[in-house]
C-alpha cells in the first residue's frame, strides 16, 4: 500500500519552499521505488515549523519539521517513508505537538489536516452538517441559533453576528446579498488567509448559511489581490462546490438557492472598511460612505447587505452543527467562543493560535510564541493591526477579550499580534503609522488626508530636534483633531499607536542625535 | 501602437481591449474585474483602453481614471518582466524588512514604482502578504517568498536573471 506523506501547501508554506520539498520528496521515492502518495494538505497553522511534513503510520500522523529542500534526502536516509523518529527534524506525533495540543480549534479543526479542495476531506470531517440542519430550519431561527452563540464579528469593530442578520433578515423580501470581507489588511493576520486557502469549504458554507438566515440568494467575497493563492483556491472550491449541489439553484436538492463569486480589491487598505468595499464592488473608488444607512438596510447596490468578515462566517457552521451553545461555552464575558490569534513579527513561534477568548498576552508570547525570534528582550506589541496601540510592557498581563482590551486603550481586532524586541525605534513606527495612513486615507475628510501628512512632518521634525517640545504638543493635539474629526476608524484610529508612543515610549521620540549622544540604541 | 518593450506585456489592440472589455460587461460591478482582466491580459491597463471602458460601461473617462488611480494594484504604464512586492508593514518590519528594502532598492538601482532600464524587474511596495510570522516577505510576480534576507533575494534575483538567459 501506499504511504501517504503531506506536504502542505497554503502560502506561507510555499513561501518557504515547500514545493521543492515536495519534489524533493517525490524524486527521492521514485529513486527508491517506495510507493508514495503526496498530498498537498493546508498548513497547521504551526509556521515557525514549516514546512512541515507529516507522514501516516499506524499510530497517527508523525511530523518533521522545518524540512527544507537540503534536508530531504537525509530524512528519507533516516527512514522518514517508514515514519521513523531518529530524525533531528522529527517531532513526534502531531497531535502532540504541544503548541497544537494545547489551543481550542473549533473553527480551525480540519486546517492542515485535509487536502483543501477535497469534498470527500471535508464532508468526512463533519463538513456540511451545518448546512444540512440550516437547511431543515427557517431563517428566524438560523438567525436565533447565531445570537445563542454570542458570536461577535471578528473584522474588527466587534459587532453582534446574530443582531445584523436579524437586521437584514427583517427587511422586505427581495434582492439581498450577503459580502463576506476578504480583504485581511491588517499586518500580522493571516487568519482568514487560512480558512481560504486551508478549508475553503467552510467559508462557502458559512456564507450560504447566512443567505438562507437572511434570504439572500448572492454572495460576493471580496478577496484583497494580494492573495492570489487563495484566489485559485477559492474559485476552484466554488466550482467544485456548484458541480456537487452545495452552491447553486438547488442546494442539496431542495428548493432554496445561493450563489457565489470572488471579487478582486486592487491593493487598497481602505476597502477593508465595509463601505468603503461596498462602493468597490460597485465598481467605483473605494471612498467610505457615511452611516446611517447602514449597509443592513442599504448595501450593496443599494440593497440590504450582511457584510461579515471571513472568521465570523467560518464560525457559522460549527454553531449550526453542535449548536449555539456549544459556542458560547467558550469564552469569558461577553466575549464568546474562541479567538483567532496570529502570532507574527518577531516571534520564535509564530502562527495560528486558536483558543478561548481570556488567555493572558504574555503568556500567549512566551508560552506559545516562544519569546523573541532575536531571542532580545520583548520590546512592545501591537495587537489588532496597524491602527493599534503598542503596548508596553506593564500591559502585557491583560486577558485578551473585547471589553478586557478596550478598557485600557487596547484593540482585539482581528486578532493580529505583532511583536518587537529591543531594537525596534519606535518613533519609526510611530512615524510609519503616520505614513500608512498617508498612503491609504480614502481621501474623503480633512482630518484624516490633511492630519496623516502633517503627522510624518511633525514627528520628523521631533526626531531632527526641532522645537521638539512644541511639535510633541502639535502632535499631541493633531493626534486628537484626527480622533475626534473622522468620519471613518482609518483616521480616527492612526493616531492610537502614535499616542501609544508618545505614551509609553517618550525616550524614543525625542530627537536623533540627542539619544545617540547619551547612548540610547537607535 | 505596441507594448513590446516590455516583454511581461502582451501587445494590445483596441479590438482586443474591448473583446476582454465585452467579456465583463454584463456583470455586476463590472469596472474592477474588467481592469483585473485587462492587466492580467496586456500587463498594464493602456490609456487606450479608458475610453472604450467608458463606452462599454456607461460612464465618463474621469470616472475610470478615477478609479484606476485609486487603487495602487493598477499600472497604467507595462512594468518589467518581474514585479517585485516588498512588503513593508509591521510584522516584517519587526524581523529586519527595512534594511532588506534598502538593500533591495540599492542593488536593484531602483525606488519604488520603478522598473530597472532592462525591463527585468519592477519594484513596488505592499502592506502585508498575510505571511508575517515567516517575515521579511516579498512577492515575485504570483510567488510569496518568506525570511527573505539580503542574501536570499541576491539568490531569487540571480534565478530570475538565469531564466531570462535559459528561455532566449
Ligand atoms: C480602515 C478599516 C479597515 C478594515 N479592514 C477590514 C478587513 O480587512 N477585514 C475585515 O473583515 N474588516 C475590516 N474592517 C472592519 C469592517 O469595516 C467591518 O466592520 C467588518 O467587515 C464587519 O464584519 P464582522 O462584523 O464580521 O467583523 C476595517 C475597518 C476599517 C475602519
Ligand atoms: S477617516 Fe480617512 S479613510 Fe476614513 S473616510 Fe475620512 S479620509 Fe477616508
Ligand atoms: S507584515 Fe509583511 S507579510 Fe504581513
Amino acid at each position: 500500500m501506499a504511504i501517504t506523506v503531506y506536504v502542505p501547501s497554503d502560502t506561507t508554506a510555499r513561501a518557504l519552499q515547500a514545493d521543492r520539498v515536495a519534489e524533493h520528496i517525490a524524486r527521492a521515492a521514485a529513486s527508491r521505488s517506495v510507493d508514495v502518495r503526496i498530498v498537498r494538505n493546508g498548513s497547521r497553522g504551526l509556521f515557525w515549523l514549516e514546512p512541515l511534513v507529516e507522514v501516516d503510520t499506524p499510530d497517527g500522523r508523525v511530523a518533521f519539521g522545518p524540512v527544507m529542500p537540503g534536508a530531504v534526502d537525509s530524512l528519507v536516509e533516516s527512514g522518514l517513508f517508514d515514519g521513523r523518529q531518529d530524525h533531528e527534524l522529527a517531532l513526534g506525533l502531531t497531535e502532540e505537538i504541544a503548541y497544537l495540543k494545547q489551543q481550542q480549534r473549533l473553527t480551525f479543526s480540519r486546517i492542515g489536516i485535509i487536502d483543501p479542495l477535497s469534498l470527500e476531506d471535508y464532508t468526512s470531517l463533519r463538513g456540511f452538517h451545518g448546512l444540512r440542519a440550516a437547511l431543515a430550519r427557517d431563517g428566524q431561527s438560523i438567525v436565533d441559533e447565531v445570537k445563542t452563540s454570542g458570536l461577535r464579528g471578528r473584522g474588527g469593530a466587534a459587532f453582534p453576528t446574530g443582531i445584523k442578520w436579524q437586521t437584514v433578515h427583517d427587511e422586505a423580501p427581495g434582492q439581498k446579498y450577503i459580502v463576506c470581507n476578504a480583504d485581511e489588511g491588517d499586518s500580522g493576520t493571516f487568519a482568514d488567509r487560512l480558512v481560504m486557502e486551508c478549508d475553503p469549504y467552510m467559508l462557502i458554507e458559512g456564507m450560504t448559511i447566512a443567505g438562507l438566515a437572511v434570504g439572500a440568494d448572492q454572495g460576493y467575497i471580496y478577496l484583497r489581490s494580494e492573495y492570489p493563492l487563495a484566489h485559485t483556491i477559492l474559485n476552484n472550491a466554488i466550482a467544485r462546490a456548484c458541480e456537487a449541489g452545495y452552491l447553486g439553484d438547488n442546494l442539496l436538492g431542495t428548493d432554496k438557492a445561493f450563489h457565489l463569486e470572488v471579487r478582486l480589491g486592487a491593493g487598497a487598505y481602505i476597502c477593508g472598511e465595509e463601505t468603503s468595499l461596498l462602493e468597490s464592488l460597485e465598481g467605483r473608488r473605494g471612498l467610505v460612505r457615511a452611516k446611517p444607512p447602514l449597509p443592513a438596510i442599504e448595501g450593496l447596490f443599494g440593497r440590504p447587505t450582511v457584510v461579515n468578515n471571513v472568521l465570523s462566517f467560518a464560525a457559522v457552521p460549527f454553531i449550526l452543527d453542535q449548536g449555539g451553545q456549544a459556542y458560547a461555552d467558550y469564552g469569558m464575558g461577553r466575549s464568546r467562543g474562541t479567538l483567532a490569534i496570529q502570532l507574527a513579527g518577531n516571534v520564535k513561534r509564530g502562527g495560528l493560535v486558536e483558543l478561548a477568548f481570556g488567555i493572558s498576552l504574555l503568556s500567549l508570547m512566551e508560552d506559545f510564541g516562544g519569546g523573541t525570534l532575536s531571542g532580545r528582550p520583548l520590546k512592545a506589541v501591537q495587537v489588532g493591526g496597524p491602527l493599534g496601540a503598542y503596548l508596553p510592557e506593564s500591559q502585557w498581563d491583560n486577558p485578551l477579550d473585547y471589553e478586557g482590551f478596550a478598557a485600557f486603550g487596547g484593540v482585539v481586532g482581528h486578532g493580529g499580534v505583532v511583536m518587537f524586541d529591543d531594537t525596534v525605534d519606535m518613533g519609526d513606527q510611530a512615524r510609519f503609522a503616520m505614513e500608512f495612513c498617508t498612503v491609504e486615507s480614502c481621501g474623503k475628510c480633512t482630518p484624516c488626508r490633511i492630519g496623516a501628512v502633517r503627522g510624518v512632518e511633525v514627528i520628523d521634525r521631533i526626531r531632527a530636534g526641532e522645537n521638539a517640545d512644541m511639535n510633541l504638543t502639535l502632535l499631541g493635539e493633531l493626534c486628537e483633531t484626527m480622533v475626534d474629526g473622522s468620519l471613518c476608524a482609518m483616521g480616527g484610529m492612526t493616531p492610537f499607536p502614535v499616542q501609544s508612543v508618545m505614551e509609553h515610549f517618550p525616550d524614543d521620540l525625542t530627537p536623533r542625535h540627542a539619544r545617540v549622544a547619551g547612548g540610547i540604541p537607535c | 501602437m505596441s507594448t513590446t518593450s516590455s516583454p511581461a506585456a502582451g501587445a494590445w489592440t483596441p479590438a482586443l481591449i474591448q473583446e476582454v472589455i465585452d467579456d465583463h460587461k454584463s456583470m455586476p460591478g463590472a469596472m474592477l474585474p474588467t481592469l483585473h482582466a485587462l492587466q492580467d491580459r496586456f500587463g498594464h491597463i493602456p490609456d487606450g483602453a479608458v475610453p472604450l471602458i467608458a463606452e462599454t460601461l456607461s460612464c465618463t473617462r474621469a470616472d475610470v481614471h478615477g478609479v484606476i488611480s485609486f487603487y495602487h494594484h493598477f499600472r497604467t504604464r507595462p512594468a518589467g518582466r518581474s514585479v517585485i512586492h516588498v512588503c513593508r508593514a509591521e510584522a516584517c518590519q519587526a524581523v529586519g524588512s527595512r534594511q532588506l528594502e534598502a538593500h533591495i532598492k540599492a542593488s536593484l538601482k531602483v525606488d519604488y514604482h520603478q522598473t530597472t532600464p532592462d525591463h527585468e524587474f519592477t519594484l513596488e511596495p505592499v502592506y502585508c502578504l498575510g505571511n508575517c510570522a515567516c517575515g521579511p516577505s516579498i512577492r515575485i510576480n504570483d510567488d510569496v517568498h518568506g525570511r527573505v534576507t539580503p542574501a536570499r533575494f541576491d539568490e531569487l534575483a540571480d534565478e530570475l536573471t538565469t531564466t531570462v538567459v535559459e528561455v532566449k
